[in-house]
C-alpha cells in the first residue's frame, strides 16, 4: 500500500482512535483464534454486587469461558468462543440493569499493559522504601548522634539515597534534559538540579565529617515528585483507554461492484465512478447518487434531522448516512479525502490546533516559578561567596539548601491531587475527563450550546398515545412492523409489546423500500408506512400510518429526552449559565424540545458549518462556551468550543474533539461537572497559595544559612500533606 | 552503642523483604483493579476455597455460600 493510500484510509474515519483501530487483516488474523477476548465497558458498575451480577449472568451465557470485571476501570474482560458476539453479551447486561458498551480490542494490548504506569509505580515503590529507612537514620542524627555515630548514619543513608535518587530520578532528568537541549526551563530543571546538587553536597559532607547531609531531603524530593507524575499519568491512562477504545462506528470497507460481482474494497481505494451497493442497515461508505433502488436514510448524525429521509434514484447521498429499509446501488462522486464526512473532519483539526494554546495552571505556574528559583539559588551562592571571602563549602551548601526549599512537592502535587480527586468523582458518576486541562476550562464556562437529536434527545422514536388505539389495529401494525428494521417501525413494535398485545396473524409480509410494510390479514391486505401510501392524510409530525379495513390510523412519535436532560438544563440555568439550543433538526420538534425544556435561545434547521461559527461568534463576544453535541455536524463546533462533552453514543470523531465523554445515558452529570469543575480550579489556585506560602516563610530562613535538613524535612511533608488534603475537600 | 550493629542491618533487612514483596505484586499484577479487589471481598463467591484459575469454566456451579453467612 502506498503512502498516499494510507493518509486517504487515516482521513476517512477521521480521528486518531481509528487511526490505530484494527485494520481488517487484523481483525481477520483474529479470527483465527480459537478464543475471542471482547472487552466491554461498564459505565454504571460500582460496587460488590455488581461484580457478581455481572460475572455471574457473563459466566451464564453459553460459550463464555471467563469474565472478569475491573472495577476501577469499569470494564469487564470476556473469554469466550469465537461465535459470542458483543452485542449479545451487551443484551445479557442490559436485563441485569447494566449498562455496557463494546471496546475496541484492538488496542487492548496498549492499555492493558500500562507499561509506563508500572515503570512509575516502580519507581515511587523504591523511593518509598528508601525514604522510610532514610528518615530512620535522620532522626537519630537530628536528635543527637554524634562524630563517628553520625558519619556512619550518613554513609548508610547514602548508600541508600544514591542508587535511590538515580533510580527513581531518572524521569526527571530525562525530561529536564530534553527540555534543556531545547532552551528551556521546565519544572524538571530545579527538580533535577536540586536532586542532583542535594545529593553531591551530602556526598561532600559526609566525606568531610559534616554536620548536616540532605540525603532524606533528595530522596523526599524523589518520592514527591513521582507520587504527582504517577498520579497525573493514572488519571490520563485510564481516561485514555477508556474514550479512545469504544469501538468504531465508521465502515472500512464498501462493497464495490465489479462486472456484477461484489468485491469487499477499502474505502481508500475506491474511486469516483465506481458502482458500490449499500445493504439496509449500513452506513454510507462514499459520497454519490443513487442509480438503483429506493429506500430511506437515517442523516441523524451528520445533521441532525430526527426523521428519515426517503431516498431513490438519481438522488444525493452522503458518506456516514445509515441506510435504513432497501438495498442501494450508487455511483461514487466523491471518496475519502474529497467525501463530505472528510470536509467535515478538516474542520475539526483546525478547530483543535487552536485550542492546544491554552495554557494550563501549572505551565504558568511553573513559567512564574522557574527562572525564581534559580535566580534565588544562584543569587545567594554569589551573596555567601562575597560575604564569606571565598568559602566555597559553605555558599554551595545555602545554594543547594534554597533549591530543595523551594521545590517543595506540593508544588508537584497542586494539581494532578486535585484533577485524581475531581476526576474520579466525575467518573463515578459516569463522566470522563479525557484532556488534562478540561477541568480547569470548565471552570470558566458562562455558556452552554447543546445539540438536540442524540444529546438532549435520545435519537430513538416513541410512539405516544398508542393506548387511543383498538386492541386489534395495535396488533396488526405490531405484525407488520416486526417485519422491517426501519426505526419507526422498530419503536412501534417495541411500543405494542410493552402493552402486553400479541401481534396479529399476517401473512405475506413484504417491505416495499422506501413506502412500507404491506401484508394480508384474515384476506383483506393491510399496509403500514408513508401517508401517500396508505392513502392517509399527513400529520405535521414524526408518524407512520396503518391502512386497515378501508378505514387509516396514524402512529404519532416524538424523540424522546435524554434521562436529566431536563433537571441538567435547569442545574446550569440555576448556576447562571446562558443556555442555548442549536440543532439540524426541522423546526416544529426543536421548538417542542425548546419549550418543554425551557431553553429561550433556539435555531433550528443549522448547517455543521454555522454551528460552528455560532461558537466562534460566541468565543468572540469573550464568553467561554461548553458545547454538548454528538453528530458529525457538531464535531467542528464542539472542537472550536472552550470546552466540550460528548456522549458515548457519540460518533467516533465528536468523541475525539470533545474534552469529557458522558458515560452513561443520564445527563445530569453535566450540572455536577461544571461544578466540580469551578471547585478544582478554586483548589489548584489555593494549593499553588499553600506552597508559595511556605516558601515565604522558609526561602528567607535558608537564604541566610539557618536550614537545616530537619527544616527542609518539615516544611516539604507539612506543605505536601496540606496540598492533598485540601484537594480531597472536593465535594 | 553496639547493639547499632544488630539494629541496623535487621532493620535494612526487613525493609527489603517489603521491597522484595513490592516488586512481586507489581509483577504479578496486582494493582491493577484495587478499587474491585476491595469490593471483591464482599462477595459470597469463591469463599471457602480460591477461585480456581485459567481455563476451567468459572462459577458455572452455583456460588457457594460463605461461612460467615450461618
Amino acid at each position: 500500500m502506498t503512502v498516499a493510500e494510507d493518509i486517504g484510509r487515516v482521513t476517512v474515519t477521521a480521528c486518531p482512535a481509528c487511526v490505530v483501530a484494527p485494520s481488517a487483516e487484523r481483525i481477520a488474523a483474529q479470527r483465527v483464534v480459537p478464543d475471542a477476548r471482547l472487552m466491554l465497558s461498564l459505565p454504571l458498575a460500582h460496587c460488590a454486587a455488581c461484580i457478581s451480577t455481572v460475572e455471574g449472568s457473563l459466566a451464564a451465557v453459553p460459550g463464555v469461558r471467563s469474565a472478569r470485571v475491573n472495577l476501577t476501570r469499569k470494564r469487564v474482560s470476556v473469554e469466550a468462543a469465537p461465535e459470542v458476539t458483543a452485542a449479545a453479551l451487551i443484551a445479557v447486561l442490559a436485563r441485569q440493569g447494566q449498562e455496557a458498551h463494546e471496546l475496541d480490542p484492538g488496542l487492548l494490548s496498549a492499555t492493558e499493559t500500562d507499561r509506563q504506569g508500572r515503570d512509575l509505580l516502580m519507581r515511587l515503590g523504591v523511593a518509598f522504601f528508601a525514604m522510610m529507612n532514610v528518615m530512620l537514620l535522620s532522626v537519630a542524627v537530628w536528635s543527637g548522634a554524634e562524630d563517628a555515630t553520625r558519619d556512619l548514619f550518613h554513609w548508610i543513608s547514602g548508600a541508600i539515597a544514591l542508587p535511590t535518587v538515580i533510580f527513581a530520578g531518572r524521569p526527571f532528568f530525562v525530561s529536564a534534559w530534553a527540555a534543556l537541549r531545547v532552551g528551556r526551563l521546565g519544572m524538571d530543571v530545579p527538580i533535577s538540579l536540586a536532586l542532583i546538587l542535594a545529593s553531591a553536597i551530602s556526598v561532600y559532607e559526609t566525606a568531610m565529617s559534616g554536620y548536616h547531609a540532605y540525603f532524606d531531603a533528595a530522596v523526599m524530593l524523589a518520592f514527591g515528585q513521582l507520587l504527582g507524575r504517577y498520579l497525573d499519568h493514572r488519571t490520563r491512562a485510564i481516561a485514555r483507554s477508556a474514550a479512545e477504545e469504544l469501538a468504531a462506528l465508521e465502515v472500512p470497507r464498501a462493497i464495490v461492484l465489479v462486472d456484477g460481482a461484489e468485491v469487499e474494497t477499502a474505502i481508500a481505494e475506491v474511486q469516483p465512478g465506481a458502482v458500490v451497493l449499500v445493504r439496509p442497515g449500513a452506513r454510507m461508505p462514499v459520497d454519490g447518487v443513487v442509480i438503483r433502488g429506493a429506500s430511506e436514510l437515517d442523516r441523524s448524525l451528520l445533521t441532525g434531522e430526527s426523521v428519515p429521509v426517503p431516498t431513490g434514484e438519481g438522488m444525493a447521498v452522503s458518506a456516514g448516512e445509515v441506510n435504513l429499509t432497501g438495498p442501494l446501488t450508487v455511483r461514487v462522486t466523491a471518496a475519502g479525502k474529497d467525501s463530505s464526512l472528510h470536509r467535515m473532519a478538516d474542520l475539526v483539526a483546525i478547530a483543535e490546533g487552536a485550542k492546544t494554546r491554552y495554557t494550563s495552571l501549572a505551565d504558568r505556574a511553573a513559567a512564574l516559578y522557574s527562572p525564581l528559583v534559580h535566580i534565588l539559588s544562584f543569587g545567594a551562592f554569589g551573596y555567601w561567596m562575597w560575604a564569606t571571602e571565598g568559602d566555597l563549602r559553605f555558599a554551595i551548601n545555602i545554594s543547594a539548601a534554597v533549591l530543595i526549599i523551594t521545590c517543595p512537592c506540593a508544588l508537584g502535587l497542586a494539581v494532578p491531587a486535585v484533577i485524581t480527586s475531581a476526576s474520579g468523582k466525575l467518573f463515578r458518576r459516569g463522566l470522563l475527563i479525557k484532556h488534562g486541562t478540561a477541568l480547569e476550562r470548565l471552570a470558566e464556562v458562562d455558556t452552554v450550546v447543546f445539540d438536540k437529536t442524540g444529546t438532549l434527545t435520545m435519537g430513538v422514536p416513541e410512539p405516544v398515545g398508542l393506548d387511543r388505539h383498538g386492541a386489534e389495529v395495535l396488533a396488526v401494525a405490531a405484525a407488520l412492523a416486526a417485519g422491517s428494521s426501519h426505526p419507526l417501525a422498530r419503536a412501534l413494535a417495541e411500543g405494542v409489546r410493552a402493552l402486553r398485545i400479541e401481534p396479529a396473524q399476517v401473512e405475506a409480509i413484504r417491505e416495499v423500500p422506501g413506502l412500507g410494510i404491506e401484508g394480508l390479514w384474515q384476506g383483506a391486505p393491510v399496509r403500514l408506512g408513508r401517508d401517500m401510501w396508505c392513502g392517509a392524510v399527513a400529520l405535521p409530525a414524526t408518524a407512520t400510518y396503518l391502512a386497515l379495513a378501508g378505514a387509516t390510523h396514524a402512529f404519532v412519535f416524538t424523540d424522546r429526552p435524554r434521562p436529566g436532560a431536563a433537571e441538567a438544563v435547569a442545574a446550569l440555568r440555576a448556576q447562571g449559565m446562558r443556555i442555548e439550543l442549536l440543532s439540524g433538526d426541522a423546526e416544529a420538534p426543536v421548538r417542542e424540545l425548546a419549550q418543554r425544556l425551557g431553553i429561550a435561545d433556539w435555531q433550528a434547521g443549522v448547517l455543521p458549518e454555522a454551528k460552528a461559527a455560532r461558537v466562534a461568534a460566541l468565543s468572540g463576544e469573550g464568553r467561554r462556551v461548553l458545547m454538548v453535541g454528538d453528530g458529525l455536524n457538531d464535531t467542528a463546533a464542539l472542537a472550536a468550543a472552550h470546552v466540550s462533552i460528548s456522549p458515548a453514543s457519540a460518533l467516533d470523531a465528536a468523541r475525539v474533539a470533545s474534552d469529557i465523554v458522558l458515560l452513561g445515558q443520564d445527563m445530569a452529570p453535566i450540572a455536577d461537572a461544571v461544578r466540580i469543575g469551578r471547585q478544582s480550579a478554586r483548589r489548584m489556585v489555593e494549593n499553588f497559595q499553600i506552597s508559595a506560602l511556605y516558601n515565604v516563610v522558609a526561602v528567607p530562613i535558608a537564604l541566610v544559612g539557618l536550614a537545616t535538613p530537619l527544616a527542609a524535612a518539615l516544611a516539604m511533608s507539612l506543605s505536601s500533606i496540606t496540598v492533598a488534603l485540601n484537594a480531597m475537600r472536593l465535594k | 552503642m553496639e547493639i547499632l550493629a544488630i539494629l541496623i542491618p535487621v532493620s535494612l533487612f526487613l525493609g527489603g523483604i517489603g521491597l522484595l514483596a513490592f516488586f512481586w505484586a507489581m509483577r504479578t499484577k496486582q494493582f491493577d483493579d484495587p478499587e474491585g479487589d476491595a469490593a471483591r471481598i464482599l462477595t459470597k463467591e469463591w469463599d471457602d476455597r480460591p477461585k480456581p484459575s485459567g481455563d476451567a469454566p468459572p462459577s458455572t456451579a452455583p456460588p457457594r455460600r460463605g461461612r460467615g453467612e450461618e
